[in-house]
């Protein structure tokens, strides 16, 4: 199984440490060349501030959501979930002959920004951060857990930040990493809108220079694998007994709630 | 602001209990109606049961007083204000759930202090007290444990002490011991009526389990069908079942056929009295507790109404059930274990009924036991 994943990956490595000719030694100088590529440069950035922002805005739109529904009016659920699972079941393709009016509206009274694709990549997020949302929904009993909350005195604004999202971090992670996945890796929508993300600007690269192309494409798995060992460290359970503390918030749960009481 | 909360440690009172009163209590659910009128009042410092079972409104009752619910009709009136519209958050009621509910990322001193860091108490005074509180339960070598390291009774103790240290006007208690085993159930039971009488809070009990209710409060209401059926002290919803449902759901009942004549109902020779005034003459069930029901001696050869057969034992411990066929019924009678042991299944023996009075239910056939 990890060769069908690192032998491509290799020979891809391989590719972009080749010379100008067969007889050239290795070289670096096509990773070397990636920050001195102005257009690949602001193409990443752009990528990254858009993968921030779907991530962002995904959160402030799918958890207090999903949280109220599941609390408060469970008989939407199920068309909840499938306004979030729809954009899986519409092809790209189909997605940007429905928006490119929409865009162009944008692009003539809003801002021409490459952030605004922010707002369809939201979209295509959703089905992912959904499942990946809900797993972790499931895994605690929120009712009671909000409940309890509630009787002792919390509003709930405090119950969802202080009590439900720290013990659905992980499920928060993985759903920010997958959004940051699919908004690095998302090429058909940018291109056809005439925007230069990150897949663009290597697709454009690559017809001028492959090997510069080829890193970027490898730095980019790279990145996405980082993120996914991260994540696996970060998501561990915690063991062992933990430490009296002055304040009733530990870990992550007092990072996210430690301004709101 | 910061709220002052008075001391509620060990040994001494936090707050003097309040009244709680529930005027005619209304909550639907669509075509069902869980509480149909329910009215209860609470003295200070009372511990009531609610008592009855699935689905009969007892639970609607207590999310209702907690706020996590909002009543179609009548009043909640907490120490004489009225409490009804009022959000879960700013009624000042504690509870304890039925479902493991502490928080799972948070120790159980965070637990604790959860409440009181809500009401903005200092975090001094909000140490001191949380530790109080877990004392008061008996864990505090358990302050710094999560919820997974604690067992399910020592979650429920930590869930009692997080309830109990915002000073709570009302305790509530949503069956708080039924995910337990029966040793450690028993057990926990005894401690939430100690701690309770200590800390004096009002507190309401909900349960499905006739022992646990029996066993804790002051007063026990009986439900059903979102109505309260009898409202009174352990021993009188025991010995004096104002319903046929009341005795029935309340420890086990035989059902003798009889007849009624002149205030009273003779069953198998037996004159007994009634409890009810206004019972017809003419056939009746009527509903006797295992205990009236004596073994006499053997009977070899012998006949008589209350001549019948030893079918089976069961052993409870210093006492055992014994079921005797009769011929037309079976009746059950709870023995000593070692009056039992003399009787074993095919013995013939002679019963007595004590003369105690009993409830007729006459439109429901003979023979059963509940």
């Amino acid at each position: 199984m990890g060769a069908f994943f690192l032998v491509p990956i290799a020979a891809m490595f391989e590719f972009s440490t080749r010379g100008p000719t067969d007889a050239s030694p290795r070289t670096l100088s096509a990773w070397l060349s990636i920050a001195q590529t102005p257009e690949l440069s602001s193409a990443i950035i752009a990528s990254l501030e858009l993968a921030l922002l779907t991530s962002i805005g995904m959160l402030v739109l799918l958890v207090p959501t999903m949280i109220w529904v599941r609390l408060r009016v469970p008989a939407v659920s199920r068309t909840v979930e499938f306004l979030c699972l729809l954009p899986l079941t519409v092809p790209a393709i189909v997605l940007v002959a429905g928006l490119a009016p929409e865009y162009q509206w944008i692009s003539l009274n809003f801002s021409d920004s490459i952030l605004t694709l922010g707002f369809v990549y939201l979209v295509l997020v959703l089905p992912y951060a959904y499942r990946t949302l809900d797993t972790g929904l499931a895994a605690i009993d929120v009712k009671t857990l909000s409940e309890a909350a509630r009787s002792l005195g919390a509003s709930w604004l405090t119950v969802m930040l202080r009590v439900i999202v720290p013990n659905m971090w992980v499920a928060l992670l993985n759903a920010c990493l997958l959004s940051v996945a699919v908004v690095l890796g998302e090429f058909t929508i940018a291109n056809l809108l005439n925007y230069e993300n990150l897949q663009v600007a290597i697709a454009l690269l690559g017809r001028a220079n492959a090997t510069v192309s080829i890193a970027v494409a490898v730095a980019a798995l790279l990145l996405a694998f980082v993120l996914l060992v991260v994540l696996s460290f970060v998501g561990r359970p915690r063991s062992g007994v933990g430490r009296l503390e002055e304040e009733g918030l530990s870990g992550f749960g007092r990072q996210l709630g430690g301004g709101l009481r | 602001m910061t709220a002052t909360i008075a001391a509620a440690g060990t040994g001494t009172t936090a707050r003097a209990g309040v009244e709680v009163r529930l005027e005619n209590l209304r909550r639907r659910y669509g075509p069902i109606t869980a509480l149909d009128g329910l009215s209860l009042t609470m003295a200070p410092g009372e511990l009531v049961a609610l008592l009855g079972p699935s689905g009969c409104g007892k639970t609607t009752a207590l999310r209702l007083l907690a706020g996590l619910e909002d009543a179609d009709e009548g009043r909640i009136l907490v120490d004489g204000h009225d409490v009804t519209g009022q959000p879960a958050n700013k009624r000042g009621v504690g509870m304890v759930f039925q479902a493991y509910s502490l928080f799972p990322h948070m120790t159980a001193w965070q637990n604790v202090a959860f409440g009181l860091q809500m009401r903005r108490v200092h975090a001094a005074e909000r140490r001191q007290r949380a530790g109080e509180m877990l004392e008061l339960v008996g864990l505090s070598g358990y302050a710094n444990r999560f919820a997974h390291q604690l067992s399910g009774g020592q979650q429920q103790r930590v869930a009692l002490a997080r309830a109990l240290a915002i000073n709570p006007k009302v305790l509530l208690l949503d069956e708080p011991l039924s995910a337990l085993d029966a040793k450690v159930r028993a057990r926990l039971r005894d401690e939430i009526r100690r701690v309770q009488l200590e800390v004096g809070t009002t507190t309401l009990f909900v349960t499905h389990d006739q022992e646990e209710a029996l066993a804790i409060a002051d007063r026990v209401g009986v439900m059903q069908s979102g109505r309260l059926e009898q409202l009174g002290p352990p021993t009188t919803i025991y010995s004096r079942p104002a319903s046929a449902f009341v005795a029935e759901f309340v420890g086990l009942t035989n059902r003798l056929p009889g007849t009624v004549a002149r205030g009273a109902v003779d069953v198998r020779g037996t004159r007994l009295p009634l409890v009810q005034t206004d019972v017809p003459d003419g056939p009746a069930i009527a509903l006797i507790r295992p205990e009236a029901v004596s073994v006499l001696g053997d009977a070899n050869g012998a006949s008589g109404p209350l001549v019948g057969t030893v079918i089976a034992t069961v052993f409870l411990g210093a006492t055992s059930r014994v079921t005797v066929d009769l011929g037309d019924v079976t009746v059950l009678t709870q023995l000593a274990t070692s009056e039992a042991a003399a009787h074993p299944a095919g013995t013939r023996i002679r019963l007595a009924i004590r003369p105690d009075p009993v409830l007729i239910a006459r439109d429901q056939p003979a023979g059963e036991h509940r």
